[in-house]
């Protein structure tokens, strides 16, 4: 049982991290070109409209008989107009009407929008419904042609273009807001303060509204571009602004009548309006892109730590790292890894995730890798099969499939090998087929490609494969669509897919963790037949124990991106020698755990892979750690009978064990085995 | 704690013409103090169940009682609580956890009695009070997932609805949940519908067991006679299929078309279950492997049979007292 104490090491200074870490968003969306251009464009723009009419006001006011419809002149900038008042003026002093219009417009249509696309959440579901179609109606209408309409409903002038362009950019807003909410509603924390006795209106502000606030305040941003378009339309076609107030668009039409005389009058408003609209629109899009799509719902704090490149404090290059032993295997080895390691570039240096694994399979073997999420044991799959992308990058001593070194030479050259000789099979069945081709066609594909069969002899034997992984009606259900085959069904095409060339190694990440039990049986059953009926090796990645040692031969335990042991799979209950596979395999319930003892708990966090310590990776965690076990990192040494481990203690059981029974549950339950 | 009693509740998704019906009369009660596993492979109704005690579905048919009363969502906290499957989804990641708890807290506690009550929880699900600043971001999946059962206890529940509360869990973590489960039972009395998947987390923490197939409750009982004596069909196929790192390697397939048929079978369609028994394409005492048991295709099993178990050729019920005939 992890006790308060160690729980409350990671994490301490709790609120103002948060907080900071939402500026920190914001401030490095203004470090990047766009941004800080945008963001530079909208403080000025938002500057003049506060200051110009106080500055310029005199001068853009002033009558000037002897200058009337002048062209741009030393005096007058860009001219002046039919009262020889001074254009230039007149642009910048009419900022503050223009965004000012904009901005309210933009509110009502915030405001609007935000009522209509939350009513649907506080109100009941009819009347929601009812409310949802209202918008969606009104959405299919184009913005400006409400707004005509609106203009005309609410009477020429000031207001009334205020009232008709809120009222038109509501729809979409309301949309918006509809959409991400409903979002969120769905989700489980919503559902569980609803349980907890929420009102309707508090789960609204404290948790609908906060997860979506970000990408509404971001569309507000650039409606606020649209809005001042629209608005200096209005005003353009006469529908807005009445003089003698002026902004933009006013100006543009006064302007425009003497366009073939002096363009700057028409163009200087015109210019004014485009440089306001980018700088909202581009603001807007800037920040969206740097948090919006992030930062919507808060999600993705999944337990894969290992695999985000992102979470970096200081990468450990640790070149002094222990040489370690391949291991064993029988005959040429089918694979052959060594000193494999995977890294992605972080802010502080490369983090490396895998960290010199070493093993080889041979001819036939069953070899399961178990460890906890963040191990590194799907990656080190990925880069067996060459499937890490850029940034991460693979590195090895020696990685050798078939005598065939797969690190050196182009992916070109070894595609055929690795798609004749070598099998894939993933967690999510779902993912791995392309969902809009038929199962046989997908399977077909294999042939064609690599073994140069015609169309005909490559479906013939898609067929036949489908059938050999006992999917009933082969036949038929080679042209039926992936959706509709079942999560095993799907499992066995893939593991078919994977037969269409003659494999000699088949690795298989977590493939049945998505599985029902029984169908889980079902394809182990079958991966189990395939390698004995072939003589092919299997790879088997897995977080359950059970799984692995009822499948696979020999198991390789990895802890932070190392094989910390490898050792018969028959020996993971009783034979165990490192602390770490001892108290892995103790927390796993199984259907013979003793019912009046708390089930061990291992302590602690796995390794942030961003910040490997010097030494052995497990010992903060491991009973048996002594302060070697935190200077120095033990090697992965061979005992000579085959069986590998990496721990200055091996074999050792601790007195005081923080993994209550740990030793002892493995032994018990090996000697009812 | 209360008992929670489900009585012929079924639930439809969809409308009249096109729904499915992922519970069908489910009769289920757990006791005052006891918690029952709900085990059954995905699309047999649990979890929709688990939603409709908590008021999350609404019922099409039946009722659920507490205590022999129906039961009521109205304002407030509802009596029967729930923890969700993923805590990484079940906290708002814009609220601290002192919040998320507190928010739970019945309405009309002062501000103070409510941050004493949050710090006495965070302590029962063993997280540190002081902690309650927290965002969710900054705990790991375990220590979530207490939070969520702390956020649970908060509403002061007569049950609580556990959905595979475990399965989003790390196995080196699963075991602080499920002992934190096991303590607050043995503590606090704690009346609890556990589901899971997984038999070998039920049997740990389940005083009774209830086997769920396509929307049906095929066998229910004492957790260690059914798991030593199942009587349904299904029941024993989930416990063959448990893996076992010390069971010998599976045999090969057999040649006899039957067996090798009901291996192959796929799992039932939810939307479109079959007559009769419901388990019969897949059934190995059923008529894909005994001709002449023809019932199981037409007419649907009682469940009068030790266990209550809802197959026509399991043993007949209550064998003690036909001894004594």
């Amino acid at each position: 049982m992890t006790s308060p104490t160690t729980d409350s090491v990671e994490g301490a200074p709790a609120v103002p991290r948060r907080r900071s870490a939402v500026r920190a968003r914001w401030l490095a969306v203004l470090r990047t070109p766009v941004g800080a251009g945008a963001g530079l464009l909208l403080a000025l723009v938002l500057l003049l409209a506060v200051f110009a009419p106080l500055l310029w006001s005199d001068r853009a006011e002033t009558f000037d008989t002897g200058s009337v419809l002048q062209g741009a002149s030393a005096d007058h900038w860009v001219g002046t107009d039919n009262l020889g008042r001074d254009l230039f003026y007149r642009v910048l002093v009419a900022t503050r009407l223009s965004i000012g219009l904009a901005l309210m417009a933009t509110s009502i249509a915030v405001v609007i929008g935000l009522v209509l696309g939350t009513a649907p959440l506080l109100l009941g579901r009819r009347a929601g419904r009812l409310v949802t179609a209202g918008v969606n109606i009104a959405v299919a209408f184009p913005g400006l042609l409400l707004a005509l309409f609106f203009a005309v409903v609410f009477g020429v002038g000031m207001t009334g273009a205020v009232l008709a362009i809120g009222f038109a950019g509501a729809p979409a807003f309301a949309r918006l807001t509809h959409t991400l909410a409903a979002g969120i509603a769905e989700r489980d924390f919503v559902a569980a303060a609803r349980i907890a006795g929420v009102g309707r209106t508090r789960l609204l502000l404290r948790h609908v509204l906060p997860n979506i606030g970000e990408p509404l305040v971001v569309n507000a941003t650039i409606g606020a571009g649209g809005a001042l378009l629209a608005f200096a339309g209005l005003s353009f076609l006469g529908l807005g602004v009445q003089a003698p107030s002026y902004d933009w668009g006013r100006l543009l039409q006064d302007g425009l009548s003497g366009i073939y005389i002096h363009p700057e009058a028409a163009l200087a408003p015109g210019v004014a309006i485009v440089v306001a609209g980018l700088a909202f629109n581009l603001f807007g899009e800037a920040v969206a892109k740097g948090i919006g799509l992030t930062a919507t719902v808060g999600g993705g704090f999944g337990p894969a730590a290992g695999r985000s490149p992102d979470r970096v404090s200081a990468a450990p290059t640790d070149d002094g790292r222990p040489a370690t032993d391949p291991g064993r295997a029988e005959g040429r080895p089918v694979l052959d890894v060594q000193d494999l390691s995977v890294s992605f570039p972080g802010p502080n240096g490369p983090v490396r995730p895998v960290r010199g694994v070493s093993f080889r399979i041979g001819r036939g073997e069953a070899v399961g890798v178990v460890g906890e999420s963040g191990s590194g044991k799907s990656l080190t799959a990925l880069a067996i099969a060459r499937l890490v992308e850029r940034p991460g990058v693979v590195d090895a001593g020696r990685l050798e499939f078939m005598g065939t070194d797969v690190l050196a030479g182009s992916d070109r050259s070894h595609r055929r090998l690795l798609g004749t000789a070598f099998a894939m099979v993933f967690q999510d069945p779902m993912t791995s087929f392309n969902p809009t081709r038929r199962i046989g066609r997908q399977l077909a594909e294999v042939a064609e490609q690599h073994q140069g069969m015609n169309r005909r002899q490559a479906f013939g034997r898609a067929v036949d494969r489908l059938r050999s992984v006992r999917v009933p009606a082969a036949e038929r259900r080679a042209h039926q669509y992936p959706h509709e085959f079942s999560g095993g069904m799907r499992q066995r095409a893939m593991i078919g897919m994977g037969l269409m060339g003659e494999p000699s190694l088949i690795v298989a990440d977590e493939p049945t963790t998505a599985l029902d039990v029984t169908v889980q049986r079902q394809v182990l059953d079958l991966l189990e037949s395939v390698r004995a009926a072939d003589d092919v090796a299997l790879l088997l990645i897995s977080h359950d124990v059970a799984v692995v040692g009822q499948v696979c031969d020999r198991v390789l335990v990895m802890y932070a991106g190392r094989v910390v042991e490898d050792l018969p799979a028959a020996e993971l209950r009783t034979g165990a020698r490192h602390p770490y596979t001892r108290a892995l395999v103790a927390t796993v319930p199984d259907m013979h755990v003793d019912l009046d003892q708390p089930l061990p708990t291992i302590p602690g966090r796995p390794v942030d892979p961003a910040s490997q310590p010097p030494g052995c990776a497990y010992a903060p965690r491991c009973p048996l750690a002594s302060a070697r076990c935190v200077e120095e990192d033990p090697a992965l040494a061979d005992d000579g009978a085959g069986r590998r481990v990496a721990c200055w203690h091996a074999g050792e059981i601790g007195t005081d064990t923080d993994v209550p029974g740990a030793a002892p549950v493995a032994l018990t339950s090996g000697e009812r085995a | 704690m209360s008992e929670l009693r489900f009585d012929g509740v079924t639930i439809r998704y969809g409308n009249r013409r096109r729904g499915t019906t992922a519970v069908d009369g489910v009769d289920l009660t757990v006791p005052d103090g006891a918690v029952v596993g709900l085990v059954g492979e995905s699309g047999s109704g649990k979890s929709t169940l688990a939603r409709a005690a908590v008021g999350l579905l609404p019922l099409t048919g039946g009722q659920i009682l507490l205590d022999g009363q129906p039961l009521r969502h109205g304002s407030g906290p509802r009596p029967v609580q729930m923890v969700f499957q993923d805590p990484y989804s079940s906290l708002d990641p814009r609220m601290t956890i002192g919040d998320s708890i507190g928010e739970a807290v019945p309405r009309g506690t002062r501000s103070a009695d409510r941050r004493q009550e949050v710090a006495r929880l965070l302590e029962l699900v063993e997280l540190d009070p002081a902690r309650a600043g927290a965002y969710p971001a900054q705990l790991s999946g375990g220590q979530r997932q207490r939070v969520a059962v702390a956020r649970a206890l908060a509403a002061r529940p007569q049950v609580i609805v556990a959905d595979e509360i475990t399965s989003a869990l790390d196995v080196s973590i699963q075991g602080t949940v499920l002992n934190l489960v096991r303590r607050l039972q043995r503590e606090l009395g704690t009346s609890m519908l556990f589901i899971s998947h997984n038999l070998a987390v039920v049997r740990y923490v389940a005083s009774e067991i209830a086997v769920m197939y396509l929307g049906r409750i095929v066998e229910h009982g004492p957790t260690a006679e059914v798991l030593a004596d199942p009587q349904h069909p299904y029941t024993r196929d989930l416990l063959a299929a448990v893996p076992e790192s010390t069971r010998a390697r599976s045999a090969p397939v057999t040649a006899d078309p039957a067996p090798a048929a009901i291996a192959a079978a796929e799992p039932a369609d939810p939307h479109a279950p079959p007559p009769g028994c419901r388990y019969h394409p897949r059934c190995p005492v059923g008529p894909l492997v005994h001709g002449d048991r023809e019932i199981c295709r037409t007419t649907e099993p009682t469940a009068e049979h030790r266990h209550a178990a809802a197959c026509h050729f399991a043993p007949a019920g209550r064998p003690l007292l036909r001894v004594a005939d």
